[in-house]
Parts: structure tokens; sequence; C-alpha cells
């Protein structure tokens, strides 16, 4: 490539980024490249609405990569296709006046999806699209917006609609998104279009000064090098052939009427923070004797919707309140989408090696399919609770066996969504956990923090439990 | 001392918070989702950042960006995802942007499942995208450290001026224990001298990984492996367990390290000299404490659930100069008890 000086408004006089040169106030553009137009109009308007100060402007991979070498504002160098992404990134965190700069390959190829995203999410970004037809950087090959029949190296006999498809429109894409606040397509081909266009660059800064939103300005742009043409026979091209397929309009203006987008302001204060997880009143733990406590391993499992992990949780808070190391690891994902779900709970005075339980200490199966999943897994002089209206069951040797009318409970207790609850009272009454009896009650506090109304029945539902096992089970 | 039972995925967001940073990009993937699911509520109550983006690779260019601003910026995911956001990690790793990464790993390859594995090691630790880079590594085991490594990340990532993950699995993700918050919480004050946050003293500054010239970027690339090499010197961490008098020692992290510090307990009560060895950085790999207790002769066991890749660093960190066996399960299984206790008793010829 030769070179070609642009010196101007927001552009630096030199460019010492570009290395050592004999000419360093020219650029790295080809002679008769629409990049270099395009740059003076955006250094200019920055210059001239005042924004170099508070500007970020984005380099994409392309041939303009290098963009970083000519704006005088602050600049990030990013990966292919991703600066809608990484401006996204930047206009989040700092709300400053951000500057997507694309080509047709960057843009309309590998980024397109992140093109739409932040198109249609409104991001505050100014989003300017150079379309030349080509790949300039790489050679020439085709990129979305060759023309029908328009030859590239790779696809020599002229582009066919049959094998590859129909130029991409990027205004008319974008322009069926609601966000947007201005999209416009202009043209630096000659000295009409590019005043137009001048006026276009400058109006998207203005909506980005003023905060309100997206905008989108796509530039039919010269590339006489990957054309094979010269300069003045790449602007008729332009104003004969592109603006066929690509018209040169405005599609939308919004900015009469969009407002600033107000951004939050970050709270960084651990007030804020306690306050927001409720550290306030954590209740003093209960406190009980541990000296010959045993770690027990349960397992408790069940169809969705009969309360099996919200049971695992129950036992963790009573834990918990009586300041036990307890974990709590449930099945996950599809597993439960099946129907069936199962939790581990271990409950240990001393630090617990894996949290995912074996050989339960107890096992609480709520339904048959459970039942007989993990039965057979129970230590010997284990315990199995599980649900009396499974009928008939047949149980391992070794292992106690304590049939609960749970559901049946439940509903004679006032609910029928709270078998697990009579589960928990058993739990208790039968001493396996060995946890204290306040942190049962605790549990079921903290269990229902959110439905104060549910405590005092689920209160009511314990104890009514713990009566049922003191007459029925031995 | 405010404690609560949290979930390890709440507890990575808790850390975050705590630990100042202000933005969260991210994309749903079991078992990470929770992590995006906390943010998504957290965040913005505390007037921060969140944005559910469009896919994994729109997430890490968006932690770009934000990092590039200087700001805290996190994002979290599991296998599928972390593939995917390679290209960007070596752009950060490139461009010399702090940003914490959190692997919640399941099983692979492909979409394999959403069980826990281990198997994302090599393409977290080493590197994994293209280029002379590695990320600084931290792998809790406890949901307390799911959280306190995530603030640590922070730091570290800011310290060094590159990614730091926090490497997980399903596991501790998904588990809930007694957690207590943090002590205090940070107010980033954010180092402007390299950032570009558009404002007038940041209009200088250039992020870019750009180095045209051939020698320049072995220079560079050297710089970094400089950067890398004081990493390794001050940075690594690990825990030891019984290893004074050990014969065996069990080398694990994350998850499997509970599994086998179970193993520990129940060997040692048997009258085996069995210890624990756990690295709780990766990279950088706690070298130097590994090679003291190489010279002793033991034999070491790598507990993991990946194909060895654990094993592979065991070995070269003590250049292969005592016996390392392997017990691994795969696909979403977990290590269990009898597995390596069956391993420590082979060893010790029982
Ligand atoms: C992931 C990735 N794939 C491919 C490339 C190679 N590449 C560099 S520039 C470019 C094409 C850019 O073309 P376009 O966006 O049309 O911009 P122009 O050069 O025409 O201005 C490609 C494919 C890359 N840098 N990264
Ligand atoms: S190859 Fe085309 S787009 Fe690239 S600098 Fe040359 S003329 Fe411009």
């Amino acid at each position: 490539m030769s070179e070609k000086v642009i010196c101007t408004k927001g552009i630096y006089p030199e460019f010492p980024r570009k290395g050592p040169s004999a000419a360093p106030a020219a650029t790295h553009y080809c002679p008769g490249c629409g990049h270099g137009v395009l740059h003076k109009l955006i250094g200019e308007a920055l210059a001239d609405l005042g924004l170099q100060d508070q500007t970020v402007m984005i380099s994409p991979v392309g041939c303009a990569v290098f963009a970083y070498y000519y704006f005088d504002a602050g600049n990030i160098q990013v990966a292919h296709g991703r600066a809608p992404a990484v401006a996204t990134g930047v206009s989040r965190a700092t709300d400053k006046v951000v500057i997507a700069y694309q080509g047709d390959g960057d843009l309309a190829s590998i980024g397109l999806n992140e093109t739409l995203q932040a198109a249609n999410r409104g991001e505050k970004i100014a989003v300017f699209f150079v379309n030349n037809t080509v790949y300039g950087m790489t050679g020439g090959q085709m990129a979305p917006t060759t023309l029908i029949g328009e030859k590239t190296i790779t696809c020599l006999n002229g582009r066919d609609p049959l094998t590859q498809g129909y130029p991409l429109h990027m205004c008319e894409l974008i322009n069926s998104l609601k966000a947007p606040v201005y999209v416009e397509r202009v043209a630096v081909s000659d000295a009409k279009n590019i005043r137009n266009a001048r006026r276009a660059v400058r109006k998207a800064l203005e909506i980005q000064r003023d905060g309100k939103g997206y905008t989108f300005v796509e530039v039919l742009s010269p590339c006489p090098t990957n054309l094979g043409t010269t300069s003045v026979k790449n602007n008729d091209f332009i104003n004969n052939e592109m603006a066929k397929e690509f018209p040169i309009q405005n599609f939308r203006d919004n900015s009469a009427t969009a407002e600033h987008v107000v951004r939050s302001t970050s709270d960084f204060s651990k007030e804020k923070l306690d306050a927001m997880f409720e550290l306030a009143d954590i209740p003093a733990a209960i406190a009980h004797n541990t000296a010959n406590f045993e770690e027990a391993q349960v397992k408790i499992a069940g169809f969705g919707g009969q309360g099996v992990l919200s049971l695992g949780i129950m036992l963790t808070q009573a834990a918990q309140a009586a300041d036990m190391k307890v974990s709590w690891y449930p099945s996950y994902g599809p597993e439960q989408r099946g129907g069936t779900s199962n939790c581990s709970v271990i409950v240990s005075a001393k630090p617990i090696g894996s949290p995912v339980v074996y050989h339960p200490d107890l096992l609480v199966a709520m339904n048959r399919p459970s039942l007989e999943r993990f039965k057979n897994d129970v230590k010997p002089g284990g315990t199995i609770m599980y649900d009396a209206n499974m009928g008939d069951v047949e149980l391992p040797v070794g292992v106690k066996g304590v049939a609960v009318p749970a559901q049946a409970l439940a509903e004679e207790a006032g609910s029928d969504k709270a078998a697990n609850t009579i589960m928990f009272g058993v739990m208790l009454e039968l001493g396996i956990t060995q946890l204290p009896e306040a942190a049962f009650a605790r549990a079921l506090e903290a269990n229902f923090a959110k439905k104060p109304k549910l405590i005092p029945l689920n209160l009511a539902i314990l104890e009514f439990a713990r009566q049922w096992v003191r007459k029925n089970v031995k | 001392m405010a404690t609560k039972l949290v979930k390890g995925n709440t507890a990575v967001v808790i850390g975050a918070l705590y630990a100042g940073s202000d933005c969260f990009f991210g994309y749903p993937i079991t078992p990470a989702s929770e992590v995006l699911h906390e943010a998504s509520r957290y965040y913005p109550q505390m007037g921060r950042q969140f944005v559910q983006a469009e896919s994994e690779e729109a997430s890490i260019n968006m932690c770009y960006g934000a990092a590039s601003a200087g700001h805290r910026v996190f994002t979290a995911s599991s296998g599928p995802g972390i593939s995917l956001m390679q290209e960007g990690i070596s752009y950060l790793a490139g461009a010399e942007l702090p940003t914490v990464i959190v692997d919640i790993m399941r099983a692979g390859p492909g979409l394999g499942n959403i069980g826990p594995e281990q198997s994302d090691y090599n393409q977290v630790v080493k590197g994994g995208g293209h280029g002379n880079y590695k990320c600084i590594v931290l792998a809790p085991n406890c949901v307390q450290e799911m959280c306190d490594m995530t603030m640590l990340g922070f730091e570290l990532a800011e310290k060094w001026r590159t990614p730091a993950y926090v490497l997980a699995d399903g596991v501790l993700g998904q588990m809930i224990e007694p957690f207590t918050f943090p002590e205090k919480a940070v107010t980033p004050k954010g180092d402007n001298s390299w950032a570009v946050c558009g404002t007038a003293e940041t209009r200088k500054n250039l992020i870019s990984s750009i180095f045209l010239d051939f020698t320049q970027l072995e220079e560079f690339n050297t710089r970094l492996q400089d950067k890398y090499a004081r990493i390794e010197a001050e940075e690594a961490r690990c825990e030891e367990q019984q290893t004074e008098d050990a014969d065996i020692i069990l080398v694990a992290y994350g998850i499997s390290s509970r599994i086998a510090k179970t193993a520990m307990d129940v060997a040692r009560k048997t009258g085996l000299k069995v210890g624990l060895f756990r690295p709780k950085t990766l990279f950088p790999f706690p070298k130097a404490a590994l090679q003291r207790l190489a010279s002793k002769p033991v034999t070491f066991v790598s507990v993991e659930m990946s194909n060895g890749q654990l094993l592979d660093d065991i070995r070269l960190a003590i250049s292969c100069q005592r016996p390392v066996e392997l017990v691994n399960r795969l696909g979403g299984n977990l290590i269990t008890l009898d597995q390596v206790m069956d391993k420590i008793n082979h060893i010790a010829g029982k």
C-alpha cells in the first residue's frame, strides 16, 4: 500500500504509533481508499463537538485495524467482529461516547450477531460501517455486501446468488429493530456525497454526546486496490451500481424525541451490601453438646414438587442454626426435569469431605422409584423413612424402616403441601440427626422467612409429626 | 462475623460485589447459571452494570471493554462457553487486561453433560487460546473459598494486569454450605495510568495487542514470560495436610481434594501414612512445595476428574522423580472414597 496524508482536526498531526516512517504524517491506507475520508469526517466532528476528551474509539480487524494510529482520542483495538460487544462493555462501564468503526467482513459477517444484538439493546454507541463490498485487508475476498455479479478473488466469475446468496443490507436489517435512534446510509464517492456524509457523522456523534442511544451510519466506500480499478472508476461504481443495491438515504432519525438514557451509578458501600444480603439480624447459634456427635449422612429423594430439595435445605438450616458443619448438594439439571430429584445433606462436627452421600445413615424416600434406587445404599444399622402410601415395600436386612403416612398426615394437619415438614418432624423426634429441638424450629422460620404466615402452620405440623412418632413408632 | 447458608455460585457473586466489581456480563449455561442469575439480581440493586450477553464470545468481549476502561469486571461460564471465550481471553492476555473468569466445570468433550468434571484444566491452566500466555488460576474447594478466591482473583488480576480464573466444578457451584460474609467491601481505585476511560487524562492511552514488528513482538512475549515467572515466584499457593511423614501423597484440587481428604483420614486410621497436597493455585502451579516433598521416597496419587491433566503437571513439577499414580472418574461421575482407598491400599501393598 502507498500512503496519503489526511492530517486534519481530531486526527494526530503525526502518526508515531505507525513506527519509524519516512512520511510520519501519511496514513497506511491506499490512495483513493474511503477509510481516510471517513476518518477525516469523524475526526473533524469529534473536534468540533469538543468530544475528544470523552470519546473511546474502537478499531476493528480489517484495513481500519490501525485506526488508533490516527484518532486523537482514547483508543482500543479489538478482535475481529467483536467491536459492538467491546463497545457495550466500555459504554456500560464509563457512560462516555463510544465509537465502533468496522468494515463489512467485520460487521456483517463474523460480527453480525454482536452487531444486531448491540443495536437491539439500543446500546449508547455510534457504529460507523464501511461498506466497500470486499474484505480489504485480506486481499479482496467476497464480503456479505458483494454485489451480484461482482468479481472477487473468491467469486472469480462474479457473485452467484444460487451458491453465494445475495448482498446483505445492513441499514435495512438494523432498521427492522425498535431500539436504534438513528440509521442512515451515505457515501464518500464525490463532493456532494461527502458533504452529506459529514452531516450524518455529526448527527450520530451529537446523539452520542446527548446520550440518546444507538446510531448506525453505513458508508459506501471505495477500495480501488481490491476492486482492481482506479479511484475515479470506483467512485462511479459506488454512485451507479452500489447505490442501486444500497440506496443512499436516511432510514430513521428519532433524535428529536429520543431521551437521554440514564445509566445507574455504582454503590460500593459495605452498608448497602450488608443490607442487601440482610446481614443485620442473623440470630446467634443454638448451643448444644457436640462431644459425641457422629457425622450424619442423609439422602432425600422423591418427585419434583414433593419438597425434596427444600426438606434438605431445612435440615441444612437446622444444622447451621446449631453451628454444625453442614453441606447440601442437589441433583441438578435435566435429572430434575425427568421428575425425580434428590439431595445429599451431611451434618458433622468436623470439616466435611465430599458433600455427596453414597451410603446414607438416613434415607428419606418420598416415592417408590426413589426408594428402589437408593435403599440398598443405606448403611447397615441405618434408617429409611418412606411414605406409607407406597404400600408394601421390601427393605434390605439390617436397616430400620419407618413408614410415615407423610402426605396423609400433612393433609390432616392442614396443608397438602407439607409432607416434607412431616418428614422433618419425624426426623427430629427419631433423633437421627442429633440436632437440638430449637434448631428445627429455627430452620422452619428461616425456610419460610419470605412467607411468614406459613411459619405457625409449619411449626404446628412439626409438632403433629412428633406426636405421631411418639404414638406409632417404637 | 455474619454467617449464612449460601450456594457456591452465589458466593462467587458475593465475592465479586464485595471486591468492588461493577460490571458483569454473562450467558446462561448449567451448572454456572446461578452466577448469572444472582448477578442479575444484585448488580442492578447496587447500581452496577449487568448485561445478559448474546453469547460467551460477546460476554468476554464486553469484559474486554469494561476492563479496558479500568473497571473490575467478571464473567462466568462452563466448558463449552469457556471454549468460546478463548479468543477473547487471548486478547485480554495480549492487551494485559485484568478480568476475572469463573469456570464451573462440567463434563465434556462436546456437549457432554452437565455433571461435574475437571476436564477444563488444560484449556484454563495452559493458556487455551492462541499465543504464549497464561492466566492466573485459583482453585477453591468450598463455598467460602468460592467467594474468597473470587475476591483474590480481582486483586491478582489487577496487580499483574492479566486475566485470572476461578476454576471450580458443578459440585462446588451447586452445593450449599455455611458461609461467612466478607469483613470489608472494596471501593476500587482504578488505575487510569493505562486505561481508556473516555477522559482527558486517558485520551493518550491505547489498549491493543498488536506489535507488527517481529522483534518488538518477541520482546513483548519475553516480557510476558518474565511476568509469568514473577507470578510463579510470588503467587503460588497450596495447602498441605500430614505430608511430613507421608509415604503416599494424594494430590488434588477443588471438589476432588475433599474426597481425597476423607480418604486420607480413613487411611490414617488404618495406620497408613497418607498425606494430602492441595494446589490452591493451578497457575502458578506450586512446584517448589511439591519438589520438596519429592525429595523423599514417596508415591504421589493424582486424584482428579479428568484424564491425567493434573497428573501431567505433577510429573513436570517433580521432573518425574517419583511415581505418580492416577485415580480418576470422567463423564460427570465423582471419585468415590472406595476408589481412592483401593489405590492407597494397592500402593501400600495391602
Ligand atoms: C478470527 C479472525 N479471522 C480472520 C481474520 C483475518 N482477517 C483480517 S482482516 C479480515 C477482513 C476484514 O474485512 P472488512 O471487515 O471488510 O474490512 P476492510 O479490510 O475491507 O476494511 C479478515 C478476515 C482475523 N484477523 N481474525
Ligand atoms: S485495501 Fe481497500 S480498504 Fe484497504 S486500505 Fe486499500 S483501498 Fe482501503
